[in-house]
């Protein structure tokens, strides 16, 4: 039942295992073992990363495709769920069909690119996606007819889940921001088993050859632009979905939610520091990540204002430089940990078992 | 004899130039759209020729080239608010002799940075696309927030000193006089940079070097610092660029090396990546377009670079002067 679920593709590391159980456990009691909102926003957040950083790594760390437009699909995703809520109102239907009419678009446009770009030489590629992000980046903050432009829009959910919607579980009360969260909960765990499924299966094996050698991938005779759009049009989906999440717990989408850069350089430091072509290092990563993101901060401030006396030191540990830091930690990570924390833990278990067999 | 140079793409500048003419009308608009164009294109230029050296020469492919012209850019504000009294001169003399030091301050500091870069960044990941992309991706985070610890988060404005503000009369055409500075200046770095690679041995060297690198080692040079000579190059050339795009612009945020960085991978798709030429036909395109479709059809204007890219591609997959590796 296990294997089945997880595609055969264990943890292959005590340490691992233990920490996705303990992440598991973590965000599915969340809503009751800490109290505050920013907690559940924190874990929620987490649910959504989990989904989009598992997308991306679909492409980047399986397929070997660097590819910067990812967020333009997020941004679909949440931007099919914030216009449809808009302009027919908070009901299951117009969540469907927004959800369902940006899987569409992502569908299109994944298309495209990938037919247009991935015949040109591979490295334009992350290149004209960057263009492409830009574009559509702008172009979402100009329709404000349909967008809201820059200051995005504001929108109810159905609701059941939301806020007003009142009940008693265990005697105690309860909203719908419960039953959502645990929506998102569902959701994310099903993707991202989804996209386990994927990479385990023969296709998936068929990326990770092309990522190896793609010559040889071709010359044993797989079609490598076929394999690869495919595999950009999976990512782009899921990772409208993930957008379709974010837009379904915020009530509000706008482009610096779920369109900016910033994203997706978040996106590209979780799925390095996890570890790529491993499915439980985006989850893994995503986990950390946006627990220090939204922490650190925090401790930055702390440890700021503990050195005010030297103001070259406060500028460089000011909370709105926690950027820098993760930036290095980046850096280093591709330089000392090109395998990410999963695959540290992975070889290492590995390493254990050897030297006990010798 | 035969001709080995292609003249197809180069051709391209003049016949979209011509092509715009009946759209436009009045040719007075024309020139002064066409003259606009070409400085924006000659800036361009400047910034992505730096980048085209690096990836041509070396193989790498640097998404941090930005951090070096938003470096360049901030220099210069330091360089040009300590010497008020030259900007605000209105001789054109005075301000020449503010804003060649700026570049200059601003080209050491960005080939300064370059130098440490590429020995901390780019040196460990030589020959892996994947990893350069994702480092030097890093290495711009890095550049960035620390560009924010010194000199703030915040817009500064650099204006143009007051002897360069204004226009020039050509026949009906209001022409900028920065913009005359910008083509000149771009002018003179193309020039310079074909003269280096192709008229002297130090580009002999580049190029062969790049051809078999083993060879030109046995030959007893070090191949390796002439790559880093070369890296260190195209920071300062960005830095320059940088400059020249602040004051184009007449403000600079800590962001504009990303934003900038879109626009010159659009140049070096266009061009193929690795030719100086083909850097320079595709911001002279990029430019172009950009201020003929701000003026016929302002909504188009970010598109209009996609598109152009996406039309030269189709052409030409590898861009219109490919490197033949």
């Amino acid at each position: 039942m296990l294997a089945r679920l997880l595609s055969r593709d264990f943890p292959r590391s005590r340490v691992l295992a233990v920490l996705l159980v303990a992440m598991l456990i973590a965000l599915a009691v969340t809503p009751f073992a800490i109290p505050g909102v920013k907690a559940l926003n924190v874990a929620a957040k987490v649910l959504v990363f989990m989904v989009l950083v598992a997308s991306f790594d679909l492409l980047l760390g399986y397929t070997g495709i660097v590819s910067f437009a990812h967020t333009m699909f997020f941004g679909i995703g949440a931007y099919g769920v914030s216009i449809a809520l808009t302009r027919m109102g908070p009901d299951w239907s117009a969540l469907a069909l927004g959800i369902a009419a940006a899987l569409a678009l992502s569908f299109v446009l994944a298309l495209a690119i990938g037919l247009f770009s991935l015949r040109v030489r591979a490295i334009f590629f992350s290149m004209i996606t960057l263009a492409f992000a830009a574009a559509f980046q702008t172009l979402a903050s100009q329709l404000s007819e349909f967008t809201g432009g820059e200051d995005g829009l504001t929108y109810k959910v159905p609701e059941v889940l939301s806020p007003s919607f009142d009940f008693t579980l265990f005697g105690r009360d309860m909203d719908g921001r419960l039953v959502c969260y645990y929506l998102l909960l569902v959701v994310a765990v099903v993707l991202v088993l989804a996209l386990l499924r994927i990479v385990n299966s023969p296709f998936g094996r068929v990326l990770q050859a092309i990522r190896e050698n793609e010559f040889r991938a071709e010359a044993i005779g797989y079609k490598v632009v076929v394999f690869r759009t495919t595999s950009a049009i999976l990512s782009a989906l899921f990772a409208t979905l993930a957008g379709a999440m974010l837009a379904l717990w915020l009530r509000y989408n706008g482009p610096d939610t779920s369109l900016s850069f910033e994203v997706m350089l978040d996106v590209l430091l979780i799925v390095v520091i996890g570890g790529m072509g491993t499915i439980y290092g985006a989850a893994v990563g995503a986990g950390l990540f946006i627990v220090a993101q939204s922490y650190l901060q925090d401790l930055l401030r702390i440890a700021s204002e503990a050195v005010s006396g030297l103001p070259w030191l406060a500028a460089l540990l000011s909370p709105d430089r926690w950027l820098l830091w993760m930036g290095l930690l980046f850096v280093l990570s591709v330089y000392y940990f090109p395998t990410g924390i999963v695959g540290r833990l992975r070889s290492r278990a590995a390493g254990h078992q050897v030297t006990v067999r010798q | 004899m035969k001709s080995d140079v292609d003249w197809m793409p180069v051709a391209l500048v003049p016949v979209l130039a011509l092509l715009v003419l009946p759209f436009v009308g009045s040719p007075s608009t024309w020139v002064t759209l066409t003259v606009a164009g070409l400085a924006m294109g000659m800036i361009i230029f400047i910034i992505a020729s730096g980048l085209t050296l690096v990836f041509g020469l070396m193989d790498v492919l640097n998404f941090g080239h930005g951090v070096f012209i938003a470096l360049g850019a901030f220099v210069a504000t330091s360089v040009l608010g300590a010497m008020g009294d030259w900007t605000g001169s209105d001789s054109l003399v005075r301000n020449l002799l503010a804003v060649l030091p700026a570049m200059l301050a601003a080209m050491l500091v960005a080939g300064a940075i370059g130098l440490a870069f590429e020995r901390f960044i780019v040196r460990p990941v030589y020959g892996n696309h994947l990893k350069q992309i994702l480092i030097t991706m890093g290495g711009m985070i890095i550049g960035e927030e620390l560009i924010k610890v010194i000199w703030g988060p915040q817009q500064i404005p650099l204006p143009l000193p007051v002897g360069m503000q204004g226009t020039l009369l050509l026949g009906d055409a209001a022409v900028e006089k920065y913009r005359l500075i910008a083509v000149v200046v771009g002018i003179a770095v193309f020039a310079l940079l074909l003269w280096t690679l192709t008229r002297t041995k130090l580009g002999l060297l580049i190029r062969a070097g790049v051809q078999d690198r083993e060879m030109v080692e046995a030959l007893g040079y070090r191949i390796h610092l002439l790559f880093i000579g070369v890296f260190v190059a195209g920071s300062a050339l960005a830095g320059l660029g940088g400059v020249m795009w602040g004051l184009y612009q007449q403000n600079v945020v800590p962001q504009m090396g990303a934003h900038v960085n879109v626009l010159i991978f659009i140049v070096l798709i266009i061009g193929g990546l690795g030719s100086t030429t083909g850097a320079l036909v595709g911001a002279l395109l990029v430019g172009l377009m950009a201020n003929y479709t701000g003026f016929l059809v302002p909504k188009m204007a970010l598109f209009s670079n996609i598109l152009l890219m996406m039309a030269i591609l189709l052409w030409r997959p590898q861009g219109v002067y490919a490197l033949s590796r």
